[in-house]
């Protein structure tokens, strides 16, 4: 891509060897106390557009709810905690229903997804079978254009699965890209490790399930995680194809009683009209309970993408 | 597995495997059974296609799965497409329904006002978003990229991806708690004694909105192709700079950004090949805050004519000339990149 690098020139060692090195590394090009001041505000104000609403979104969910509706429905620092809400949210209503439903969805899906892509991926990198550039032109054409949402729909709706958990699951079980990247991984093992498998009397799925899935645990959970995401914040599909509102996950509900406010009732709840914590609390803390579990897997997803992600993609 | 091509390389007969032929039905009439391979004598590399088919078949059946699932929802919609050329009731069997011609994609040809509303909002959309969105994470990835300090890049890097991997539905939610009418803004006006302000459902705010959630969403997960990029470019061409007596902005003009000319004219193809596609489950999710009016693209065209509105055969027309012209798009972009001499999104052949 870099048509100026000569290809010597790579092997030298980067710009910046050591993580601790100290300023002055390159003493010449330093940058001048004023524009190091303006970098560090603008990246404190970039940093900050996006945590303050997290605060303030965990804040208002644990307050006292006088203090919310005092406020007027928005807590940035909390006086005292008050997990109330929250109890009657897992209290077996409307929100405990939709997270039983979203984690189903959520691990099923990332197992189909993952067994699924994993033996595709593994099939397309063993150049010289048959048919294996066609199967390859067939996934990459994927990549190129989407099937029209009418279509779609009717598609899922011919196969019966209007009202299935399974609508919110195969549609989206396979990614092309994520295939992609898979094959590009399993291609760079080292092919010696798999003929010598051969050679000691292993079958094409033996070389998949003992040589290649334990060489690719990097990859198989950055993509893993990224399909665990996608399922997890999936809510188009879920608006098309589910209707019966004890199978909604919970992206469903949040749109429903967040972002569209519709009033949450005490029977959907399954509390006692009295108890009922003020909209706003209920609403923030939905809020939380959606994102925690992303929030979870950030730092895993974080540890690896750069590697996992990149370094399929690039080289794909 | 048995009687591989490969195996027989390494000397052992083929007659001697003792893994049995498979016998299901795919297979047909097992003519390669009375496969007369004499052992030692390495195969000719094109046997018959039903021989390698019986040979690859543990790679095939492995594949089929996965490219089931392809077929069945990304290809299988393509074919039902014809119901844009029919007048599709929900209630007729598919492909029952009257055939009716080019009659649903009269919208289009004749200018339905609906439909070149939707169209004049997705391409102006676009175009605001191509001119804000995307250069905003080149010039965080440049920032990023000038940092000294390793810890502090990883601590910025690490808070900025984050919003990538919420879902539209938190997003928006979480603008509103922000910016909406009982939101921390209008809070802090209402006892900073101040009038509140209506940005949320304002459809004259309605494009600086969704450009400022998509901005805020994934201007920094952006980043991470840019700064890949950045990395590559080799060290020693800032040293031959400086050494010239180029100056920090010369050595970003004639040094960074002819490095990063390849990804950005890429990128850039791809946000084109897009033009006719605006985040729909953004829109969607704020359509009746803002008004069908301002916020009517494409997209949720077909959703609210087709699913919602029971107009099938209209919606699935538009949304097949829709699909079209974006495949046409991708490929004028890239053969606009080829004739600058770039490679593209794919390579010229």
């Amino acid at each position: 891509m870099t048509t100026l690098t000569d290809p010597r020139e790579r092997s030298r060692p980067p710009r910046k060897p050591s993580r601790r090195s100290p300023r002055g590394e390159r003493p010449l090009d330093a940058p001048s106390l004023p524009v190091r001041g303006l970098k560090g505000v603008v990246l404190t104000v970039l940093c900050a557009i996006v945590v303050v609403p997290f605060v303030g979104i965990v804040a208002t969910s644990v307050a006292d709810p006088h203090e919310v509706t005092q406020a007027g429905g928005f807590v940035l620092w909390p006086t005292s905690l008050d997990l109330s809400t929250y109890r009657t949210l897992f209290a077996g209503g409307v929100v405990t229903q939709a997270l039983v439903v979203s984690g189903l969805v959520t691990l099923g899906g990332t197992f189909v997804s993952l067994t699924l892509s994993t033996m595709l991926a593994y099939a397309l990198s063993r150049s010289g079978t048959v048919g294996n550039r066609a199967m390859l032109l067939l996934v990459l054409l994927t990549l190129l254009f989407t099937p029209g949402l009418i279509p779609t729909y009717l598609t899922v709706k011919q196969f019966g699965l209007l009202d299935s958990l399974w609508a919110l699951i195969l549609p989206t079980a396979v990614s092309g890209f994520n295939v992609i990247v898979l094959r590009s991984f399993f291609m760079n093992i080292p092919r010696e490790l798999i003929d010598s498998a051969r050679i000691d009397g292993a079958g094409e799925f033996g070389i998949f399930w003992r040589v290649v899935l334990p060489l690719s645990r990097a990859v198989l959970a950055v993509i893993g995680l990224f399909y665990a995401v996608g399922y997890w914040n999936n809510f188009f599909n879920a608006l098309l194809y589910i209707n019966d509102t004890a199978k909604w996950p919970l992206q469903l509900v949040l749109r429903t009683f967040v972002v569209n406010e519709a009033q949450l009732g005490s029977s959907q709840l399954g509390a006692s009209a009295e108890a009922l914590p003020p909209q706003e609390s209920i609403q923030m803390a939905i809020l939380v309970i959606s994102i925690v579990p992303i929030l979870l897997v950030y730092p895993f997803l974080q540890r690896h993408f750069s590697k996992g992600m990149l370094t399929g993609a690039v080289k794909g | 597995m048995s009687s591989g091509v490969r195996r027989r390389g390494v000397g052992r007969p083929a007659g001697a495997d003792p893994v049995p032929l498979p016998r299901t039905g795919r297979d047909g009439p097992a003519r390669g059974r009375d496969d007369p391979a004499k052992p030692g004598i390495p195969v000719a590399p094109r046997a018959g296609l039903l021989r390698r088919i019986v040979r690859d078949r543990v790679v095939l059946l492995m594949a089929l799965p996965g490219l089931g699932v392809m077929l069945a929802f990304a290809y299988l919609p393509l074919l039902g497409n014809f119901i844009a050329f029919q007048e599709y009731l929900p209630f007729v069997p598919l492909g029952r329904s009257a055939w009716v011609g080019f009659d649903n994609f009269s919208v289009i040809f004749n200018g339905d006002q609906e439909f070149l509303n939707a169209v004049g909002n997705t391409l102006t959309i676009t175009l605001v978003q191509v001119v804000f969105v995307f250069p905003a994470p080149i010039l965080l990835a440049l920032l990023l990229n000038s940092l000294m300090s390793e810890r502090l890049k990883k601590i910025v890097q690490s808070i900025l991806y984050l919003p990538h991997f919420l879902s539209w539905v938190i997003v928006v939610a979480i603008f509103q708690q922000m910016l909406g009418g009982g939101g921390m803004l209008n809070n802090a006006l209402r006892s900073a004694g101040q009038g509140t302000v209506n940005i949320l459902g304002n459809p004259d705010a309605f494009i600086a909105v969704i450009t400022s959630q998509v901005m805020w969403k994934d201007t920094g997960w952006a980043t991470i192709l840019f700064l890949a990029v950045l990395a590559q470019i080799s060290p020693t061409l800032y040293e031959a700079a400086s050494v010239d007596g180029a100056s920090k902005m010369r050595q970003l003009w004639h040094v960074t950004l002819p490095g990063m000319r390849g990804i950005i004219i890429m990128l850039l193809i791809l946000r084109l090949g897009d033009s006719l596609t605006v985040g729909f489950e953004q829109i969607l999710l704020q359509q009746k805050a803002f008004g069908r009016e301002a916020s009517e693209v494409l997209d949720t065209y077909v959703y609210n004519n087709g699913i919602v509105g029971g107009q099938w055969g209209v919606a699935a027309a538009v949304g097949l000339v829709k699909g079209l012209v974006g495949v046409a798009l991708v490929y004028g972009a890239n053969k606009v990149a080829h004739v600058f001499g770039e490679s593209g999104v794919y390579e010229k052949r």
